[in-house]
């Protein structure tokens, strides 16, 4: 496969990947803004997710004030960011274009769809309404390529070169999502929270779609070290590290496999993988949750950088 | 625009556009007057929504240059098929296989030995001084000893048995994604008409295209396939479209310049698993962009040393470098004399009649004949820079005529033919509209393949005999049908 190529793809699945994670993002983040205060509605929702969404620069940048609209605008339709969920589409309509021939003409279909009807909500939010069904749409038109590409790309270097890159980007947002709410998510013993953070921690779930799963994996109550638990080490979870790191994994040995090479992108991913996998939830905690994720945010991107070193992209 | 009295395809010369009775109409068209007749306008409406829907979604755009507003535009598609029959079409197939071997025998020639320089068939002055004549070819034969590769010859029609040949495209010409995916979405929006009409495929182009370019492949290896890739400018070119539709159907690499490098005169692309040698690249970028180490300079788009490893024997372009003094429409102007002096054949397809403006005396008929002529210019493509007469102001002319006087060499002028309509679905119902043919002939070193039909294209303007797509044509699907 040309390298470009596979640097198209890979990009392909970050980009989807970004922009389904920001509709949840901001989903969720609706919702807990919306609370009344006295239930821990928090005032400052909306810089967090800007946080979660790793955006907050790139927004003071703007100068525009922190509320509801103006960052829904920057994060969904905004054509100047370029990690707006337009500006993700737009870019993997882009790549795909140039890749063309890599991609199944149903796969293609879906992203040339999927850029053609967001990009005609143009570049300003006019409603509520409108954003709700943005971000349905947004993350039906995710579904639809997954479910496109899945049932109709061949299992080879392109289908695999498309899914590492969305399971990079998984873990990225994943980590920066645990490492915005950290303070909330400290054992019983620590002083900080209480019942009034019970929003703020099922806000992570839901952003990654897991709220019902907790129930089913720890049949428990909402406990912020089992939500830490949950989104790190279990291989349930798509959206956990570990799965993201399951899944690098398995898609570079898949490449590997193919091309009869491995190269320091696996030996990164290995080590990554090991980590999580022999990793337990005290442990992390004793090591400081922050600079964990801290730590594991800087070797992902390294991981993503080693990948496109090895393929020569 | 006042419509010129001229050939049409469905009713002849007779006017029955209006008409319910089955009188007069050709025998080839009599299915789809039925099937016309049988349509009411709603689902005529439906059916020609629901084609643009479908171009719409698969992403069958082109750009059209110097139009920042809409970058991507989908070409009008026009769901009434252009029906040819297979006597007709038997005959233009000779015809073009006749006039590709000699745009083939007199590039050889041009590059080589120049006999019809020397036998004064073609003034030698209007070759060698050609800007289209490329030096770098002077004393080469490629691979194979094909030159043009992929010609797309534009034909018109003005009557029961009248074709001309209007252009040779021999450099990249485009637009055979459109015939067929207008094939395809054909088949899916009538399936009953297809079932009552038998229409020969046009589906194994891809694979004819394959064939040839692997008989040019300057490697003979046994037992495996020479690598072959379609070299694009990028997505932002006009056909890229195109481009990618025929890689993905050839299954071969769509590479850009940058994909490629050349060591030892050898291209490689550059993969996943490390360089891989290219065999023949099938390119769409012109020219002067393919190597920046010998034309243009400031190309990004091409690949340096490239045309130092196709002169070393190791790579196939096709189109062969130079094909340009081919389709150049100074020479076209010679090219009965090219076809007897090559074939020894008298020409199958004819010639527009065409005044070189380089020479004096045709040049003072053209200034005085303006409005009823079209001027072109020798080395213009795509509809640009070109002058209807009998559609321009007075000002326009006068404005041309001072062009023409200024560059008389530059241009050629044709009397403006009455092109043959045919039935076309618009707002206001079925109407004539002006058409003509784009064919495309395939020739490899062994052979030539020549696909039953090719790309019509339709001036949806009423009257307008302009049918480019950069300035607002259409394209319909085009039958080869028996009978």
């Amino acid at each position: 496969m040309l390298s470009r190529t596979a640097g198209n793809l890979f990009w392909i699945g970050r980009y989807l990947e970004r922009a389904d994670f920001s509709a949840r993002l901001i989903e969720a983040t609706q919702r807990l803004a919306a609370l009344p205060s006295s239930y821990g509605g928090a005032s400052n929702a909306w810089e967090s997710a800007l946080a979660a969404a790793c955006q907050i620069d790139a927004f003071a940048a703007t100068g525009l004030a922190i509320d509801e609209h103006e960052v829904t605008e920057f994060l969904t339709l905004n054509a100047g960011n370029p990690s707006s969920i337009r500006s993700c589409l737009e870019a993997a309509r882009s790549n795909a274009r140039a890749v063309r021939t890599a991609l199944t003409e149903e796969a293609w279909e879906a992203i040339n769809t999927a850029w053609l009807e967001v990009s005609r909500y143009g570049t300003h939010l006019s409603s509520r309404e409108t954003l709700a069904q943005l971000i349905e749409y947004v993350k039906h038109a995710v579904a639809a390529f997954d479910g496109a590409a899945n049932r109709t790309m061949l299992r080879g270097d392109a289908f695999w070169f498309i899914n590492l890159g969305a399971a990079i980007e998984r873990a990225d947002n994943s980590a920066r999502l645990l490492d915005v709410k950290y303070h909330l998510l400290l054992p019983r013993d620590e002083p900080v929270g209480g019942s009034l953070d019970y929003f703020q921690w099922t806000t992570i779930l839901r952003t990654v779609s897991a709220m019902t799963a907790y129930r089913w994996v720890y049949n428990d109550s909402v406990k912020p070290w089992l939500v830490a638990d949950l989104l790190i080490l279990n291989r349930q979870i798509p959206r956990s590290l570990a799965a993201c790191y399951d899944e690098i994994l398995r898609h570079l040995d898949l490449l590997a496999s193919h091309s009869g090479r491995r190269g320091p992108a696996h030996r990164l991913a290995s080590a990554g993988h090991a980590r999580l996998a022999g990793g337990n939830i005290d442990a992390i905690f004793g090591q400081g949750l922050h600079e964990f994720l801290t730590q594991f945010i800087i070797d992902n991107n390294r991981l993503g950088e080693a990948i496109a070193e090895q393929y020569l992209f | 625009m006042q419509a010129l009295p001229a050939f049409d395809e469905m009713f002849g010369t007779g006017e029955g556009y209006n008409s319910q009775s089955p009188d007069g109409v050709t025998a080839a068209y009599r299915a789809i007057r039925q099937w016309l007749a049988d349509s009411p306008a709603e689902l005529m409406a439906a059916r020609r929504a629901q084609a643009e829907l479908f171009f719409r979604r698969i992403g069958i755009t082109f750009a059209v240059y110097g139009d920042a507003q809409a970058t991507e535009r989908l070409i009008p598609f026009d769901i009434v098929p252009r029906i040819i029959t297979r006597p007709e079409w038997q005959r233009l197939e000779k015809g073009l296989k006749q006039r590709v071997a000699a745009l083939n025998m007199f590039l050889a020639d041009v590059y080589g030995a120049q006999e019809i320089l020397k036998a004064g068939i073609v003034p030698a002055e209007l070759v060698l001084m050609n800007p289209a004549y490329c030096l770098h070819m002077v004393g080469r034969q490629p691979p194979g000893g094909v030159w043009v590769h992929i010609a797309g010859i534009d034909l018109v029609r003005t009557g029961p048995d009248e074709f001309f040949v209007l252009e040779d495209n021999a450099r990249t010409p485009s637009g055979v994604s459109y015939m067929l995916e207008n094939r395809e979405v054909m088949l899916k929006l009538v399936p009953d008409l297809f079932d009552q009409v038998k229409v020969a495929p046009v589906e194994t182009y891809p694979e004819k295209l394959l064939e040839t370019l692997a008989s040019v492949s300057p490697r003979k290896q046994r037992g495996s396939h020479p690598t072959c890739v379609l070299l694009t400018p990028g997505q932002y070119n006009s056909a890229f479209y195109e481009h990618s539709f025929l890689a993905d159907k050839l299954g071969i690499e769509l590479v850009e310049g940058n994909d490629l490098f050349v060591r030892d005169d050898i291209v490689f692309m550059r993969t996943t698993e490390g360089p891989q040698r290219v065999d023949v690249i099938y390119r769409r970028l012109d020219d002067d962009f393919i190597d920046p180490l010998v034309f243009n300079p400031g190309s990004m788009l091409g690949v340096p040393g490239l045309m130092s490893a196709y002169a070393a024997g190791n790579v196939t372009l096709a189109n062969a470098v130079g094909t340009g003094i081919a389709d150049d429409k100074a020479i076209y102007s010679y090219m009965p004399d090219i076809v007897r002096f090559y074939t020894g054949e008298e020409p199958i397809l004819a010639n527009v009649p065409t005044w070189r403006c380089r020479e004096p005396e045709a040049l003072m008929y053209v200034l005085d004949h303006l409005p009823e002529l079209v001027v072109k210019e020798v080395d213009g493509s795509g509809g640009y820079g070109m002058l209807v007469g009998p559609h321009a102001s007075k000002t326009t002319i006068a404005a041309f005529a001072a062009k023409l006087k200024a560059n008389p060499e530059k241009f050629i002028a044709q009397p403006t033919l009455a092109l043959s309509t045919c039935p076309t679905a618009t707002d206001g119902g079925i109407a004539a509209r002006h058409v003509d043919l784009r064919p495309f002939v395939l020739t490899g070193s062994d052979g030539v393949r020549i696909v039953p039909g090719g790309l019509t294209r339709v001036a949806m303007t009423a009257g307008s005999l302009v049918v480019n797509s950069s300035q607002g044509g259409g394209t319909k699907d085009t039958w080869i049908i028996d009978g």
